[in-house]
């Protein structure tokens, strides 16, 4: 479905990607587990078209998308949810589920993609004409990913779904995240929250420093001693 | 039902403020409460009013910063005097034209905007706005410093800016032009809150909300920017179409840096991204000076004053006030309601 091929990207003059390959299959949950620094954000960034890498390809669907601009990438099927939320705050509930539409011509079909938001979420029905900056951090996360499945992706990026949420919230956000996966969704999951991706998702790879350490079946990368070591504590 | 309910509410608050701009100033002036210097005032603010909604979409909007906007005021200001002065083209046409010539120069001044942010966009748009006027000021065709005197409007070959007697009731040339200038202040408001509600008025606020966040949800934000660019330029273009037939003399000297910082505080003190907010601002940046002006050598202290007043104690803008008023009132109310019980 999704596949990096030997990625290099940078930052003004510091590399942060130094030639990462990697797949994602259809209908799979895959996760990007590492420490701070290590460049996952970066890989999202460099998929969704936000940043263009010096080296390496990015295919969707078997074509190539490593050129082309953020707002194709997401027509293609192919959704970013960035880090930090990043909902817009001055806007309703409504107003930034319907930008997450924005690619989208078929009205009708948008608005069954509404509706099933808020069959998702209940919780952003009733709070649809409130502004968005005054939503709970966890309510905000909810909005966050409703909005990116307002393009109606193929595939969804997360980045650290998890940041700053009780513990409670995060196991309800990871449940959505299973169910959007049931319903068809191919799942690119980053998270610094180890434990709890490894436990939803089918396939992990670790970045470290820019590169890949090691990838696995999570049921073999939970029972790694170095992964139980460094990131399971 | 209650949206229905609603928006009937709303059009019926914006008939009546329709109705009160129509009959309100006659009415001052047969009271003798109105005289033409100040008529002459309003018509002004009136006129900056446009550019405030202009400047409010780009700024309040879509969170791009302008100070070179009287560049675009001077733009549409000679178009519209040249348009009708030396191709005898009719005002009612060479106003919006002025904002269309206005608003693809607004489009160019986009396109290096894309690459700049913050303290770097108000750099540029500061040089804009000051090489445009050396430039206009350096040719001949828009007079030099001597300036042009665009001609008043004509309905059916006669002249309209002209005192008249009406019915015994003495209505001068300002209280015309009043309501020329408040058709184009209504038809801006009309647009601007059209755009506001749609998909290209959502894309704004999202740039303005986050940039990275707009991206990845696939709207295209180097041409929204731009849009935004010309949608601002041609309503300040309007504006000064307007502003030179009204005043009847420009010179490129009269929209200089001080002009758009002017413009500038409209919004910052009116209240950003809302459109009452640009009414605010241009009355309180208008009409309180003229207030403050029985005062010897100290008018420019007083607004300076009030400005720094309304920055300290309402962060939000004029417009905040709607609401905190709305607030008092409710407690009051709730205050009385509770003592009839008792």
């Amino acid at each position: 479905m999704l596949r990096l091929e030997n990625i290099s990207a940078a930052y003004h003059a510091s590399n942060v990607l130094e030639g990462i390959s990697f797949e994602v299959p259809e209908g799979s949950i895959v996760t990007l587990l590492g420490s701070n620094g290590a460049g996952k954000s970066t890989t999202l960034k460099v998929i969704s078209g936000l940043l263009r890498p010096n080296q390496g390809k990015v295919y969707l669907n078997d074509s190539e998308i490593t050129q082309r601009r953020p707002e194709k990438i997401v027509a293609y099927g192919l959704v970013h949810v960035p880090e930090g939320r990043r909902i817009f705050p001055e806007l309703t509930v409504l107003e930034n589920l319907k930008i997450g539409s924005y690619t989208r011509q078929d009205k009708t079909t948008v608005e069954k993609d509404l509706d099933k938001m808020y069959e998702y979420f209940p919780v952003l029905k009733d709070r649809k004409a409130q502004i968005a900056g005054t939503l709970s951090g966890g309510e905000q996360q909810m909005l966050a990913i409703a909005r990116g499945l307002m393009s109606n992706p193929k595939v969804l990026l997360l980045d650290e779904p998890s940041l700053g949420l009780a513990p409670i919230i995060v196991q309800e956000i990871f449940e959505m995240i299973k169910l959007i996966r049931e319903e068809g969704t191919t799942i690119l999951l980053v998270e610094q929250n180890a434990f709890q991706a490894l436990s939803i998702a089918d396939y992990g790879y670790i970045l470290e420093n820019g590169r890949i350490v090691l990838q696995g079946p999570c049921s073999e990368l939970k029972e790694n001693e170095e992964v139980k070591r460094s990131y399971l504590g | 039902m209650s949206n229905l309910k609603k928006l009937t509410d709303q059009h019926k608050k914006m008939l009546i403020i329709g109705i009160l701009c129509i009959l309100l100033p006659p009415i001052l002036t047969s009271l003798g409460l109105l005289q033409g210097y100040f008529q002459y005032i309003i018509n002004i603010t009136g006129v900056y009013m446009i550019v405030a909604v202009g400047l409010n979409l780009l700024l309040g909007y879509t969170g791009q910063i302008s100070i070179g906007h009287a560049a675009f005021l001077a733009i549409g200001a000679f178009t519209s005097a040249l348009l009708v002065m030396k191709l005898g083209i009719n005002f009612w046409i060479a106003v919006p034209l002025a904002g269309l010539v206005s608003a693809v120069i607004g489009m160019i001044l986009g396109l290096p905007a894309l690459r700049l942010h913050g303290h770097y966009l108000a750099i540029a748009t500061l040089g804009f706005g000051v090489a445009i006027t050396q430039i206009m000021s350096n040719m001949e065709l828009f007079g030099g410093y001597s300036g042009l005197m665009p001609p008043g409007p004509t309905v059916f070959g006669q002249e309209v800016w002209l005192d008249y007697n009406l019915f015994g009731h003495f209505i001068s040339g300002d209280l015309v032009k009043y309501y020329v200038v408040l058709i184009f202040v209504g038809l801006t408001f009309l647009v601007a809150a059209n755009i506001i509600k749609t998909r290209t008025g959502r894309a704004f606020m999202a740039i303005r909300d986050s940039e990275i966040a707009a991206m990845a949800m696939g709207v295209n934000i180097s041409k929204y920017k731009v849009i935004s660019f010309g949608l601002s330029a041609f309503f300040t273009g309007i504006a000064g179409g307007l502003f030179g037939h009204i005043v009847g003399f420009i010179s490129p000297t009269d929209f200089h840096l001080g002009l758009s910082l002017n413009f500038f505080a409209m919004i910052v003190i009116g209240g950003m991204g809302s459109l009452r907010g640009a009414v605010y601002g241009a009355i309180f940046m208008n009409i309180i000076p003229e207030l403050f002006s029985g005062v010897q050598h100290l008018p420019t202290v007083l607004m300076g004053a009030a400005i720094i007043l309304v920055t300290l104690f309402l962060p939000g803008g004029i417009v905040t006030l709607e609401s905190k008023t709305l607030m008092i009132f409710r407690k009051l109310k709730g205050q009385l309601s509770k003592r009839s019980v008792g």
